[in-house]
Order: C-alpha cells, then structure tokens, then sequence
C-alpha cells in the first residue's frame, strides 16, 4: 500500500504478452480462413464449365466504360428519389404510427384508417402501386395534377414504405416501458407531449437498426420506377443490355447501389455506438 | 456434491478456497481497486463494508471475472482465475452471483430462471434440474410460485428467487452484491434470514452489505474498504467494539449513528 506511481508487476506483464499472443493467433486464424474461403469460392467459379461465356457477357471492361457515363446519370435520380421519399415517408409513418396509438373515441377514425391502411398497403406488392399509379394517375387526366410519371412512382413508394416504417416505429413505440409514461405524466405532461418527449425519443433510438433495414430496402427499390419507363440507373442499364446484348452494366448498377448503402450502414453503426456509450455508461 | 458446507467438528486449517492478491482495477484514470487483498476459507462469510463508491462491488465483479483486472491475481480452488488461458464459463460455473437489482430473467418464470444454468450450463437433465430447483425454492418458501413470473412477485421474493438461481448450481462461493439494497426496510428481513440460514449451513459467502447488525451476526470476517483499498480486516466483534483504523471508526460512527 503506497501511493507511488503503480508499475504493472511482472504477473500482470506476462498476462499482458499471453494477450498479445492470442490476439495475434486469432488474427492469423481470421486472415486465413477468409482467405481460404474467399479463394475457394472464386476457385469454384473460375472453374466453372461457363465461366468464359460468362466473363464475357457479365464482366466485359468495355461494356462496363461504355454504359458507365448513362448508368451514372440514372443512379442521380435513384438518389434524388430516395432522398425526397425518405423525407415524406418518416413523418408520415409516424404519424400512422401514432394514429394507431391514440385512445379518444373522437379519433376512432384515424384509428381504423391506421388500421386498414397499414394492412392493405403492406398486402400489395410495390412494384403494382408504382405500376398503378404511375400510369394509372396520369390517365386519369385530373385537372391541375401532374402527369410527371417520377412523381407517381415517388408517391408509390411513399405509400408503400410508410406502411412498413409506420409498424417499425409502432413497435418502437410499444417497447418503451408504461412507466415512463406514467412518470411523465405524473409530471403533468399530456400525451402529445408525452409522445413527444419521452415515448417517440427513446423509441427512434432502438428502432434505428429496423428503420436502416427499410431505408436500404427503399434504396433499391427505387429501382422499381424503371417499370413505368423512368429513366433511372436499372433503365439505362436495361437499355444498354438491349443493344449490345452485354449485361456487364447490370454489375455496374449493382455496384453503385452497394456504394450508396455501404455509408448509410456504416452512419447508423456509428449513431448507434454513441448512444450506447453516452446512455448505458459501461452498464453489463 | 455437498461442497456448499463444511463440517464444524473439523476444525483443522483448510486450504483457502478464494485468495486475491494486490488486485488493481482502474477504469482510466481512475483507480477503483488498489493493492486488495484477501484470503477466503471455505466456510468463511466474508462481509465488505464502505460507503458507496469505494470498490466493494468492483471486487465482486472482478472475482466473478465480470471485469478483467489490470494487476494481481485472484486464486480460486487453487487455480489463477485472472489468467487470460482461463475459460471464464468454467470458472463461473463453480461460482454463484447475486445482484442489486435481482437480475432475473423477466420472460422466464421463477423455475425456468432456477432451472436454466443448471440445465443449460451443467448439463442436468430436466428432471433433476426441476427437483432440485422446487426443492430450494420450497425450502426458502417460494414454492407457490415458482411458475409466476418475476414481475408478479414483491422485491424481496424475487431477491429470494434470485439467491436460490446462484444456489440452483451448487457453486462453491456465493457472492451477494448489496441484495438488500433495493429493498423496502420491511422486505430487508426475509431475504437476510435465508442468506443468516444459508451462513449456518457452512456456505462460503463474500458479501457487499450496508446492513451492519447483520454482518456483525454472520461474518467470520469484516472487510472495511475505502477508496478501492482495504483498510481493515477484522472479525466482526473486533471490527464493531475496536476498530484500529480511524477511517473505520468514522465509517462506523456515521452509519451507526
């Protein structure tokens, strides 16, 4: 017991080293195995009977620069209308969610209308309500609505994804504990303000893992608007492809539509990892 | 399989069942254990008093492997447990913790929480798992309900359901993490007579506790800790008449009122 400067003894120093040591086995056993198994699989496909046709038809390099440029202008409105849809839809699942949730006979209403919209919304495939609204509205030939076939396929999607995060954030909603309403309400908050301040809060924050799942599910389904003849990154791949009989541009929109999500994920871990560090304190 | 207790006519000097030595925790800059140490005997009830914050839990959780120490080493059943070879699973499994805050799995009721380490963990087959389960669950009365889930019980049930989880394994040392703390005064009682029963039957306790009267009647020995470092070791009848330090007299005075 003194209060000189601690200097790890020679019994902490050797358990330092076995550390060392097995952290090192484990990287060399994970360096390994990835290898191996990464190896093996492009072994087998390298191998494989077709492989030549294949590379020529689906990795061609000049079929890749050729439709690049047209690929590259359609992924901007792939981004754009993820963007723009993502706004729409977060407030409106909410609201949706919240509709669910409310207890006055005066809004009984808005409860049915949650209810069905959800269950309906969810029970169609995406690709119909894009198909039947984006030419669908337009044929209607309604006064002082647009025709724009981007912008209906755009509601679609707002439609359908709402649904979907609407049930997330429901679920969010349904997994903070009654005491906490009760505390804030024995504070004297509402239940606007308790939603608000309290419920929605805590909820947003455990629900960021599903809502990321739908944000990415959205990214790629924007995909869906290139079956209304929207001049997207699948069009204008698909476009190439009927051309040049070459479906190499299909890879390049692939690979675009993995840059676009790889940041989103990697955002979320990290938002995810803050909060864990600022509210659970190093709780186990 | 009777490792819990230890004959009183056999009053020869045992082999200690628990020894830490200088063990150091610090989480960065701040020192939380320094230089403890301590020997526990199989029999023994070791009580850690000290106010909050001065390492009495840190210990605990370090000694059930729940944090990794930065310096000395802890031996238990003879075997360096701080060692980085060390499967913690199986150290723990000759180890019993119970929390503060209970800690019972609240989607499994009191037998599925009884039965789930020694079934999932030990290997036991259901049956044997279940019997020995009711068995202590009849034995510290809460045999109506063991199939309740914990939420449906008062705090001191569901501390007692706890202890009988960490007994459920038969572990060789049992540690208590301030059980009582959460507790309503009146609820206090019930769950510190099991663990007075549990002392009586020989079980090997290491405890953080606030309850003073209840270490004086069960400790073999009394542990001050301030600061993350023992300052006194004593049997409780020297630790509560005549403490040497006058950190420890403080202490003492203060919740002694």
């Amino acid at each position: 017991m003194s209060d000189t400067i601690w200097t790890p003894s020679d019994v902490e120093l050797a358990r330092r080293a076995v550390r060392r040591r097995q952290r090192t086995v484990s990287l060399v056993i994970a360096t390994v195995m990835t290898a191996l198994v990464l190896g093996l699989l492009g072994l087998v496909l390298v191998l494989s009977p077709g492989w030549e046709r294949f590379s020529e038809t689906f990795l061609s390099w000049g079929d890749a620069r050729a439709s690049f440029a047209a690929i590259r202008d359609g992924i901007w409105l792939n981004i754009r209308l993820f963007l723009l849809c993502e706004l729409a839809i977060l407030p409106l699942a909410l609201l949706i969610a919240i509709g669910r949730g409310t207890r006055s006979p005066w809004l009984a209403p808005l409860r049915v209308v949650a209810v069905v919209y959800t269950d309906v919304v969810r029970g169609i495939p995406t690709i119909l309500l894009v198909v039947m609204l984006g030419f669908g509205v337009p044929a209607l030939q309604l006064q002082g609505l647009t025709n724009d076939r981007i912008f209906w396929a755009g509601v679609a999607l707002v439609i359908s994804y709402s649904a979907y995060v609407a049930e997330v954030f429901r679920a969010g909603i349904d997994s903070v504990h009654p005491s906490q309403v009760a505390s804030a309400q024995a504070l004297g908050l509402g239940h606007v303000r308790t939603l608000r301040h309290v419920v929605v809060p805590q909820a947003v924050r455990r629900i960021v893992p599903p809502l990321l799942n739908d944000f990415v599910s959205l990214q790629k389904d924007t995909a869906l608007v290139s079956a209304v003849g929207v001049f997207d990154a699948v069009f204008a791949a698909r476009d190439y492809t009927n051309y040049n009989f070459n479906y190499t541009p299909y890879l390049v929109v692939a690979g675009f539509f993995v840059l676009m999500t790889v940041p989103l994920a990697r955002l979320t871990d990290w938002l995810q990892a803050r909060v864990v560090a600022r509210e659970r304190a190093g709780a186990r | 399989m009777t490792s819990l207790t230890k004959d009183p006519s056999q009053e020869v000097e045992l082999a200690p069942l628990l020894e830490v030595r200088s063990l150091r925790k610090a989480y960065g800059d701040r020192v939380v254990l320094d230089d403890v140490s301590l020997t526990v005997a199989p029999g023994d009830v070791v009580c850690l008093i000290g106010s909050s914050g001065s390492g009495k839990s840190t210990l605990l959780r370090c000694l059930d492997l729940l944090e990794t120490v930065d310096d000395g080493q802890i031996l238990f059943e003879g075997d360096d447990i701080t060692d980085p070879r060390v499967d913690a699973k199986r150290v723990r499994r000759r180890m019993g913790m119970v929390f503060q805050a209970y800690n019972l799995f609240p989607h499994l009721t009191v037998l599925e929480n009884c039965v789930l380490a020694p079934r999932r963990a030990h290997g036991l087959r259901s049956k044997a798992a279940r019997e020995r389960a009711l068995e202590l669950l009849e034995r510290f009365g809460l045999a109506e309900h063991a199939h309740k889930h914990p939420d449906r019980l008062s705090g001191g049930q569901q501390q007692r359901a706890a202890v009988v989880r960490a007994l459920c394994t038969e572990p060789t040392l049992l540690m208590l993490d301030e059980i009582t703390a959460a507790l309503d005064p009146e609820l206090v009682g019930e769950v510190l007579d099991i663990v007075r029963d549990l002392a009586a039957r020989g079980t090997t306790m290491v405890m953080a506790t606030h309850e003073m009267a209840f270490a004086r009647d069960v400790a073999t020995t009394v542990c001050f800790l301030e600061g993350g470092r023992i300052l006194e070791q004593a049997p409780p009848d020297v630790m509560f008449t005549d403490p040497a330090h006058p950190r420890t007299r403080a202490f003492l005075r203060r919740v002694l009122g």
